[in-house]
């Protein structure tokens, strides 16, 4: 066990923290929902940033590190499937990619130059032009289309489909355990500086405890997302998503009510947030879904009635 | 970062859990219940005796207390394992975590001689003097009075829900040697000493848990002072960050989750919904878990105790509190004569968050230290 990054992963933060600096704040004459930033993907893409997953010193850890980084800034672009999913799948994938499951809409789907298309336990891939997609309005901060079309389509084998699976749960969990964090940040800060009866909100035991609540919640999220991209196990995966978006539907409200009006308001960035994690609460089967693969994976039915779950973190790995 | 174990690790787990299936009798999980009761005091005695010869009571103390000098890796494996199979080392846990390692830093050489060694050995039972009827989350208001009077402190006052005062030998005690804070010093007191009447409170942990302490004109020798004059404050502080994280309560909690599972699974009751708050209350446990790593990771690596260590505190209370609402929706017979072990884990679940330091204050701690808010006004 060890819980530092290591030199290259440090340096790796390090060099994310300074680009995601040019995109820290949220254009002041912005009040919709789905704020998404070319310039950040540019830079993205010119910084190889996209390919981190497969560089043997930086791995799946430092991609879902980068994710989780990049999901804490106001605007957002097609990081996650790129950066930890695409890399499961032989065939090659021209980014941007969407996770397209039926009808509903999907994020990124608009644009998107790979479709990875879930239906029923199959998945399939499809490189969709723009007769297969069309976008859609919505209130969910990310630009969201919809599958309209019947592009070809690539069947994944059952085992690659489920390993897609549990990448697509851990990338959403990445963005998950950044949204979270992104709104605890900026709530504590708000807390700190808005002044009531004379005092900051934050000396008020009520808001205090609340907010360390959704704190403790959302640094739990991160190190399941962690483990899970550490070890690429099934449950894991599902856990991590499971509590990513258990946590979610706590904090979101939460911090809202903690922002009082202003919380209503689109001047801010704690909506572009929220609302993002409002579309991932519905991914992969929803919190119902993560729940029937925890069962299956780490509620084994011929498991032995006492095993210790921290055998189990060695035999994961 | 890497979450695997090393072959040291795996090593010293798989160790411990052969001792424990060579040394835990059959009859064990119907006398866990009760953690500080004659009966249990007594089998933990001879237990711990046992450990310490296989050299697996105090591994993480240095090799001149007996111990193999491991890291903290080691004694928090150690924990886990313990916890989970119901902590058969009773309340000699704070002796191997916190009471020996605090007398090895501040102690006197009389008194590293006569109390450490009995630790090592595991022959004795300690008990905290801390929490007053008027003093419990507010420790530095306490009024217990040690007054020096000709070379001797006079101890007199009342302390209350006091862990295994019945049955333990030695009190590490808080006690106001002048006003304010810094005006708190720690005695170490034989619990035999003339003056000191102990009453049990009943607790819904079981028997022999709680206790009301009295001390009346206690008459204790200066050299039995751990420390300066003043010091407790200083000192416990240090103590209690060598608990850190405190006690592996998920394993324990996990465990018990998986045994109802099984059950649930085994009569064709584990339906989709079952399945939904048995998920939730796992990933809650996993999540104090790495929380608890991750904290041990730093220890390992001569970090500060930080705000973490309250994080980790509170995540193991939420998963304990999930556990215990799953075993009492879903497997009610367990807690009412089905299961000895899932009732002592449900009713030690309600102490999470108030043993140790109540979860609010650990509320307060994160609010203030990781997320920098102002601090309530007093």
């Amino acid at each position: 066990m060890e819980f530092a990054l290591n030199k290259d992963q440090a340096a790796l933060a390090d060099a994310l923290d300074k680009l995601a600096s040019r995109f820290e704040e949220k254009p002041t004459d912005f009040h919709g929902f789905a704020l998404e930033s070319h310039k950040l993907e540019s830079a993205l893409e010119e910084g190889q940033y996209f390919d981190i997953a497969r560089v043997d010193e930086l791995g799946s850890v430092s991609a879902a590190l980068a994710v989780e980084r990049l999901a804490r800034l106001p605007c957002t672009a097609e990081v996650a499937v790129s950066m930890l999913v695409r890399g499961q799948v032989d065939a090659e994938l021209p980014r941007p990619c969407a996770f397209v499951e039926g009808t509903r809409p999907s994020r990124f789907a608009a644009n998107a130059k790979s479709l990875l298309i879930a239906d029923g336990e199959h998945i399939s891939v499809a490189r969709p032009d723009e007769n297969h997609v069309m976008p859609v309005e919505s209130i969910y901060a990310y630009p969201m289309g919809r599958l309209t079309g019947k592009p070809s389509r690539e069947q994944l084998s059952h085992e690659v489909a489920a390993k897609v699976r549990t990448w697509l749960r851990i990338a959403c969990a990445a963005e998950m355990a950044g949204l979270l964090q992104a709104t605890i940040d900026s709530t504590a800060l708000h807390l700190k500086v808005r002044q009531q009866f004379g005092r900051p909100l934050g000396t008020f035991q009520g808001l205090r405890h609340r907010i360390a609540e959704c704190a403790v919640l959302t640094g739990g999220v991160r190190w399941l997302m962690l483990k899970a991209a550490a070890t690429g196990s099934h449950g894991d995966a599902a856990l991590a998503l499971l509590h990513a978006q258990d946590t979610a539907t706590r904090v979101i409200y939460d911090v809202h009510q903690m922002f009082g009006a202003m919380g209503m308001t689109l001047e801010l960035s704690l909506h572009l947030w929220t609302f993002r994690m409002k579309a991932l609460l519905s991914e992969l089967g929803g919190r119902e879904g993560q729940a029937a693969a925890v069962a299956h994976h780490c509620f084994a039915e011929n498991e032995a009635e006492d095993s210790l779950r921290a055998s189990q973190l060695m035999e994961d790995v | 970062m890497d979450f695997n174990w090393n072959t040291e690790q795996s090593e010293f787990r798989a160790e411990v859990r052969a001792f424990l299936k060579a040394n835990l009798p059959e009859h064990w999980e119907s006398i866990a219940h009760g953690p500080g009761s004659v009966r249990q005091t007594r089998f933990a005695k001879r237990f711990c005796g046992a450990l310490a010869e296989a050299g697996l009571l105090v591994p993480h103390w240095p090799a001149k207390w007996g111990g193999r000098d491991a890291d903290p890796w080691t004694s928090f494996i150690l924990a886990e394992e313990m916890w989970a199979a119901g902590e058969p080392r009773g309340g000699q846990y704070m002796n191997v975590n916190w009471i020996g390692p605090t007398l090895m830093r501040y102690g006197t050489e009389m008194q590293q001689e006569a109390y450490i060694p009995p630790m090592a050995r595991g022959e004795t039972l300690w008990c905290q003097g801390f929490s007053e009827p008027e003093s419990g989350s507010d420790l530095a208001s306490l009024r217990t009075r040690a007054e020096l009077q000709n070379g001797c402190y006079r101890v007199s006052g009342q302390k209350i829900w006091t862990s295994y005062a019945g049955q333990a030998d030695t009190c590490f005690l808080l006690a106001r040697t002048a006003s304010g804070k810094r005006g708190i010093s720690i005695l170490l007191i034989p619990m035999d000493t003339p003056g000191i009447t102990v009453r049990e409170i009943p607790s819904v942990i079981g028997e022999g848990d709680l206790h009301e302490v009295f001390f009346d004109e206690v008459e204790v020798p200066v050299n039995a002072r751990l420390g300066e004059e003043g010091q407790a404050w200083e000192i416990v502080r240090a103590a209690l960050s060598l608990e850190r994280v405190g006690i592996p309560r998920f394993s324990l909690a996990s465990r018990m989750l998986h045994r109802a599972i099984a059950t649930l699974r085994q009569e064709g009751r584990f339906t989709p919904g079952v399945a939904m708050q048995a998920s939730r209350a796992e990933a809650a446990c996993e999540a104090a878990r790495l929380y608890s790593y991750s904290i041990t990771d730093q220890r390992c690596r001569g970090m500060p105790p930080g705000p973490q260590a309250s994080v980790a505190r509170f995540a193991t209370v939420m998963a304990e509190r999930l556990v215990a609402e799953f075993e009492v929706e879903h497997v009610p017979e367990a807690l009412a004569d089905g299961d000895a072990m899932m009732l002592a884990h449900h009713q030690r679940a309600i102490v999470a968050g108030i043993a140790s330091g109540a979860a609010e204050i650990q509320l307060n701690l994160v609010a203030s230290e990781l997320l920098g808010l102002p601090r309530e006004p007093r």
